[in-house]
């Protein structure tokens, strides 16, 4: 009754083409979007927007960048920590070097340098496959972040190491560095993942997107039906790189403040990676969800003892919450393979139905 | 000028100190296959349950830290050390069944990159739980292994490398005798080859699943017991299954002659690196230079050194 298509007829291809092409789902969309720009800054506190919905969407955008290598183009990846890593220190090198330049625009191009790096340590993905890749996409993990820690003149030959996120403005705004205040990052964050949520939705639909899949289900297959392979997963390799670049910059950028190369460790690619699986290979949706699970269940965690009123010593608490952190993902994994998005797809299918499932 | 004099530092004078001090080159190279054989140990744990279970275990290098901390756990509680040993091998035979009971068993025919995850998640559990039980400070770990050095004509070799060395020669002896001559190891090798022709003629693929984790388990224990008498036993110890993973790509994930002669080339490999192209850039390049290795033989053989063909059909 609530979500059908009833009676939505389409009198243009575009109509027929559009990203939803049912109203409900429009609504709905809109009013996330309407309610994550206008109500959460007014009534989210600076904690929660600080350790929550900055992150959140900031880890989204990485998974949606490694979705897109993963999940479409089936190329399996373990590098994205050092992807990041290269949009952060890049857009730290331009924005030090040239400081007239508007930060988005810098965001944009340390995400091309990223994407460049990406292409490059894309190149064995023609012969090597599965876990092998995996395993090799490790070698750009490494080298990368070695390369961050070593080479002075990427952290401006600092006596720390660290990058720290200088204040820029833009219309008159100040919306990085220490000065800015959290609504703002947050409003700035949101435009960004949502624009590039958009391009990657379409991205995926696109001549671009089939030829991705095809070559996941089938290298030889896809080669045989006229894709080129090799170019077709760099490209994959180059756009994944381009997100998660992006998504690198605006962790330091709009949400740390400052960092070194430790914020980039194999931890995090781990973690980008259980984002995509726990929401859903191959969905775009997915990696939202995934991103909220992955970044929401630490804090619940951390905070769960506090609200039954348990207390213990630190360490204890910081071992539980690795142990039950691993064990959920177990469960997760055994009760839904193929992630949150299916369980989203399979509630729709339910609302179609209801209230007569006969 | 300058490009002559970078090319001489980079390919010329570490050449020269190769060649003109060849006893310094020895220890390099001896020094490299013994930490090989180290990685060896904890690839070989990989390997075993990769072949039997197409499991791409992430969370070997967990095993090895929680097989080590039990040990420790139990001799710190008072536990003479052979006793201390045999309830180690008890907690990791009964985690192997535990890891069957309420994991792979519901995870059977899904996709090998959810196993995957599921051994990661697997990994965040054991060094939770371990580090829970026996606490989180760094234990030494003495099992009164000789530990002197001593020369062999004008090369320095260490009793404990040797030893080391030693141990995993017999370990890898006795599991090729294991896989090639008992009723238990011919159905390993029947199930690893094809799971449900193994099942067809009777063999219990959950048992076999148990007893290859046990297996991985005291594999572990063995590689926990070599690097926790070496440099402690601590959370870092984790890690080197991070430093294993070359080592099987270059190996081939299917090969337990692969894993041994992988983690030999990557110790060489490694080291020599390290002590002459090193300063060149800066040092501590070992974190990555092993996987560059492996990633370059890849390039001209995608299966590894001993990995099975893979043939492709549409």
């Amino acid at each position: 009754m609530l979500y059908r298509e009833t009676g939505q007829f389409k009198i243009s291809y575009a109509a027929d083409q559009s990203v939803f092409p049912i109203s409900q789902d429009r609504w709905f969309v809109s009013v996330v979007i309407a309610v994550a720009f206008f109500v959460v800054p007014v009534l989210a506190s600076e904690y929660l927007l600080q350790a929550v919905m900055i992150p959140l969407l900031i880890f989204s955008l990485a998974a949606i960048g490694l979705n897109l290598l993963v999940g479409y183009a089936g190329q399996l990846s373990l590098g994205t920590g050092g992807f990041m890593a290269v949009g952060a220190y890049m857009t730290y090198k331009l924005t030090t070097a040239f400081p007239d330049i508007n930060i988005i625009i810098v965001f944009l191009l340390a995400g091309l340098i990223a994407a460049f790096v990406g292409l490059i340590f894309g190149i064995p993905s023609l012969r090597i496959k599965g876990f092998y890749l995996a395993v090799a996409t490790l070698a750009s993990q490494f080298f990368l972040l070695w390369m961050f820690n070593k080479v002075a003149w990427f952290y401006n030959y600092n006596s720390s190491g660290t990058i720290t996120a200088p204040p820029r403005e833009m219309f008159g705004v100040i919306i990085t560095g220490p000065m800015a205040s959290a609504e703002i990052r947050y409003l700035v964050t949101l435009c960004i993942v949502i624009i590039f949520a958009f391009i990657a939705k379409n991205l995926v639909r696109g001549r671009l997107g089939r030829s991705w899949m095809a070559v996941r289900d089938m290298d030889i297959a896809a080669e045989i039906i006229g894709i080129r392979p090799f170019q077709t997963k760099l490209i994959a390799f180059a756009v994944s790189s381009f997100y998660c670049g992006l998504s690198g910059a605006m962790m330091v950028f709009l949400w740390l403040g400052s960092a070194e190369t430790e914020a980039f460790s194999i931890n995090e690619s781990f973690n980008v990676l259980f984002m995509i699986i726990i929401g859903g290979l191959g969905s775009i949706l997915g990696s939202f969800l995934g991103a909220t699970f992955i970044v929401g269940l630490p804090i619940l965690l951390t905070n769960a003892p506090q609200m039954v009123g348990l207390s213990m010593p630190i360490d204890m608490q910081k071992h539980i919450e690795i142990m039950l952190f691993g064990s959920l993902i177990i469960f997760f994994l055994i009760v839904e393979p193929h992630g949150l998005a299916r369980l989203w797809q399979i509630l729709k299918e339910k609302l179609r139905l209801w209230p007569f499932p006969y | 000028m300058e490009i002559i004099n970078f090319l001489n530092l980079v390919f010329v004078a570490p050449i020269e100190d190769m060649v003109f001090y060849p006893i310094f080159f020895t220890e390099v190279v001896i020094s490299g296959l013994l930490t090989g054989i180290m990685y060896s140990l904890v690839a070989l744990g990989f390997v075993l349950i990769f072949k039997a279970s197409g499991v791409f275990n992430f969370a070997q290098g967990a095993m090895v830290l929680f097989a080590a901390l039990n040990l420790v756990g139990f001799i710190e509680q008072g536990f003479p050390i052979w006793l201390a040993l045999v309830l180690a091998i008890v907690v990791m035979i009964i985690l192997a069944f535990l890891i069957e009971r309420f994991m792979l068993r519901y995870l059977i025919n899904q996709e090998d990159i959810i196993l995957f995850m599921a051994t990661i998640g697997l990994t965040f559990f054991l060094q939770g739980f371990g580090e829970m039980l026996w606490g989180s400070n760094v234990k030494p770990l003495d099992l009164g292994i000789p530990n002197q050095s001593f020369e062999v004509g004008g090369v320095l070799l260490n009793e404990f490398d040797l030893f080391a060395a030693g141990s995993g020669a017999i370990l890898v002896g006795v599991l090729a005798v294991f896989f090639h001559y008992t009723r238990i190891g011919r159905a390993l090798r029947a199930v690893a080859d094809d799971h449900q022709a193994a099942m067809a003629v009777g063999i219990p693929l959950k048992t076999i699943w148990i007893i290859v984790w046990s297996v991985a388990g005291f594999v572990g224990l063995v590689a926990g017991i070599m690097w926790g008498a070496k440099s402690g036993v601590q959370f870092s110890l984790s890690l080197i299954a991070l430093k294993a993973l070359p080592v099987l790509i270059l190996g081939g994930f299917t090969s337990v002659p692969g894993a041994i002669v992988g983690g030999l080339i990557i110790g060489v490999g490694e080291k020599i690196a390290e002590i002459y192209w090193g300063p060149l850039v800066g040092g501590a390049i070992e974190n990555w230079f092993a996987y560059v290795l492996a990633l370059a033989f890849l390039l001209f053989r995608p299966q590894g050194l001993f990995g099975e063909r893979i043939i492709e059909r549409v």
